[in-house]
């Protein structure tokens, strides 16, 4: 028994905040002290606030130390390990109560509304570490399917639970594998999509570097339900750190006889393979994922046959996502009414979601599906920062759409999101303020899908370009209100033709945006005006005269000379010469310069 | 993993050593020495490691023991406080032999050893 316990922050986040040579530092210290068997350090996944990071916690305390830097390790050490004195200035500002003394993190605003069921080992236990998996009641629920419940006892459980997949589609995931158990066949498969591609999302690379176990249970118990013996997780190559966590689990997983032959003395046989996405988005849809796992170039294929038919290999396939994952080995614990008490009707349980974007909480929450977006913007991302208004909120990356600040009371699940436009997809919500302009931000999503688009149906690798082509028409200013009306007709063309998830979800975000700020297209379009003050071609620097000082500063830092006028006399920027790079703003010290 | 008694037998091994990682919930038994430069001096930290050992012998997972600064009743330490069931007690002149039979019988047993308390002595 340990008296203390220092646990550092180890997601890929704090990590590049140096967590890992405060760790190092903290580990040489406590063995310089003589401490090693009275206070333990140890590195855990994230904790989901990353915009303090790098964060650690010292336990019984809970002090939540954030921000901490690599010469704070002596003084944590000196005043807090060895004196029992808290470092106050280190603490998490939120966590300090009005009357000076600790607050549990569960108290705070940030931790108070969410609810971890997928995330609840992150920040808790060594993912390096499988004891400390079990001792957190780690591969119990393994041992009770494979001892108590038969195959079918299993997907019940899931079905009467009423998960969803956590990907984005959101379909059942008890009727998947119970197509997978249906289709005859003696080989079968299990594979887990970690190839999280959408920008700003990071869920499933935190679980699976804070909590590797708990897919790896998940997807023995799937195997077990549908009766396979192999799977494979296909994870992005540009995620170090959950590819080396996930081997070292692996092959710890093996060593204790939980995958191999005979897994429990029951006859049961799992093992597990990783494969290496190179990082094309494409291979996060399904076929394309598979395709790209046997060996060849990911890329799509028509559906039927759906793989729980015929699919990795030509054999009954099930494929889940991450997160999905992480929800099994606790519902089959707590049981299915548990799970469906969390949530909505429709939607049960609880989403991870990354806050991204103009938000003060910058990191991951997890919160009971049917919370509304008001209550994660304000109550548990802290609302924009530098008082900004709040505009929309973008989920589900480049296949959703954006939601306008007055549905901001929409309680979230998957059905609610579809309705009003946008979707869950895997659980990015990056928040925008009255500085984003609508248009660019469609265009963002747009450029990113033209670069992902696998190429393989024309819909998509030549509707996406056009329609890029018209977005940059309107933030150049040279559209016209047909050519609004033709890249609507395009979008629709889009989805109906495309033969992927990819191309039928790639124009939401244009979608969405015309259909809740028509009003800053038409800005773009009529006035050329871009309201946001974001589209350089159509933004327009000027000096007021009446407070410009003829302090000449602007003239002396514009990079293209483009200001002209005496000493003492008011300024003038030629606008045939200025490049709008926006220095002349920043320097101006009585506010003369503005955007028009 | 040949069997579930196995997993449960590593689980419980393994619980013992990843206590105390939670803030104390309100059923915890709470013990907290005193380990300024006095409460070190008069011999805290044997007391301390015979807590967490008699603490880990016994499988106890609702005990949360840790360190506080000075008490400040210098000559009476080593200090140890026992916080259990809302009420405190402060055992004085601690010694290891005297830590594991507080752990016997007040924390197990839940009867306070009236002779170390403060007061007694």
């Amino acid at each position: 028994m340990f008296r203390s316990h220092i646990l550092v922050c180890g997601g890929t986040g704090c990590t590049s905040g140096n967590s890992m040579k405060i760790y190092d530092a903290l580990v040489a210290r406590i063995k310089k002290e003589g401490l090693e068997d009275e206070v333990h350090v140890t590195k855990t996944g994230c904790f989901g606030l990353c915009a303090l990071g790098p964060i650690m916690i010292v336990y019984p305390e809970g002090a939540f130390y954030s921000q901490v830097k690599l010469e704070d390790v002596d003084e944590i050490i000196d005043e807090h390990i060895i004196k029992g004195r808290i470092v106050t200035r280190l603490l998490y500002k939120e966590t300090v109560g009005e009357d000076g003394n600790i607050k549990a993190l569960n108290d705070t605003d940030f931790y108070k509304k969410q609810h971890r069921v997928a995330l609840r080992n992150c920040g808790v236990i060594n993912p390096e570490k499988i004891e400390e998996y079990i001792a957190y009641d780690g591969y119990e629920a393994l041992g009770k399917v494979l001892t108590e419940m038969t195959p079918q006892d299993v997907i019940d459980v899931i079905s009467k639970s009423g998960l969803r997949g956590r990907g984005g589609a959101g379909f059942p995931t008890g009727r998947k594998w119970q197509f997978a158990k249906n289709s005859p066949g003696k080989k079968k498969y299990v594979c887990c999509n970690a190839d999280e591609g959408d920008p700003g999302a990071f869920m499933d690379r935190s679980i699976l570097e804070g909590d590797p176990h708990a897919v790896i249970e998940a997807m023995a118990i799937a195997a077990y339900a549908i009766g396979a013996d192999q799977g494979y997780i296909y994870v992005r190559a540009e995620y170090p750190i959950a590819v080396q966590r996930l081997t070292i689990a692996i092959k710890q997983a093996r060593e204790y006889g939980l995958l191999g032959k005979n897994i429990f003395g029951t006859g049961f046989n799992f093992d597990l393979d990783i494969r290496l996405g190179a990082g094309a988005f494409v291979c996060g849809e399904e076929t394309a994922l598979m395709t790209s796992i046997e060996g060849h170039r990911g890329e799509p294929r028509p559906r039927p046959p759906f793989p729980a038919v015929k699919g990795l290999f030509g054999k009954p396939t099930i494929l889940n996502n991450v997160e999905t994952y992480a929800n099994i080995p606790q519902i089959i614990l707590k049981g299915a009414d548990w799970f469906a008490s969390m949530g909505t009707e429709k939607s049960r349980g609880t989403k991870v979601f990354a806050l991204g974007g103009k938000i003060h909480n910058t990191g991951l929450v997890e919160i009971p599906m049917g919370t509304t977006m008001r209550e994660i913007i304000y109550d548990i991302g802290g609302g924009c920062p530098n008082g900004k208004k709040f505009k929309a909120a973008q989920t589900g990356g480049p296949s959703g759409g954006c939601i306008p600040a007055h549905l901001i009371d929409t309680p979230i699940d998957y059905d609610n999101l579809i309705a009003i436009g946008s979707m869950m997809g895997s659980g990015g919500l990056i928040v925008m303020d009255e500085d984003n302009c609508m248009v660019d931000i469609a265009k963002f999503f747009l450029e990113f899908t033209v670069d992902e688009s696998c190429g393989k149906c024309t819909a998509c690798r030549i509707g996406t370009k056009r329609l890029y082509e018209l977005l940059c028409k309107v933030t150049d200013g040279t559209a016209t209100m047909e050519d609004l009306d033709k890249m609507e007709e395009l979008c629709y063309y889009i989805k109906e033709n495309s033969l992927c998830g990819l191309g039928q979800t790639a124009p939401n975000p244009v979608l969405s945006t015309l259909h809740y700020f028509r009003d800053e297209y038409e800005a773009h379009v009529k006035e050329k005006r871009c309201p946001a003050g974001v589209c350089k071609k159509l933004l327009r620097y000027q000096i007021v005269a009446d407070k410009c000082k003829g302090c000449t500063l602007c003239a002396r830092n514009c990079p293209v000379g483009a200001i002209t006028g005496t000493v003492k006399e008011p300024h003038v920027i030629d606008p045939e010469k200025c490049i709008k790079c926006g220095v002349c703003m920043e320097k101006c010290r009585f506010g003369a310069v503005i955007k028009a | 993993m040949k069997s579930l008694e196995e997993l449960k037998a590593l689980r419980e091994k393994m619980r013992s050593q990843t206590d105390n990682r939670a803030v104390a919930g309100s059923d915890e038994t709470v013990i907290k020495v005193g380990m300024a430069t006095c409460g070190i001096a008069a011999g805290a930290r044997p007391v301390l490691t015979a807590l967490l050992d008699e603490a880990e012998k016994r499988q106890l997972h609702n005990v949360s023991i840790s360190q506080t600064g000075c008490i400040g009743l210098c000559r009476l330490e080593p200090i140890v406080e026992v916080f259990k069931g809302g009420q405190k007690y402060t055992y004085v002149l601690m010694t290891p032999e005297k830590a594991k039979k507080v752990i016997a019988e007040h924390v197990v047993n839940g009867n306070p050893v009236t002779e170390y308390l403060i007061g007694n002595n």
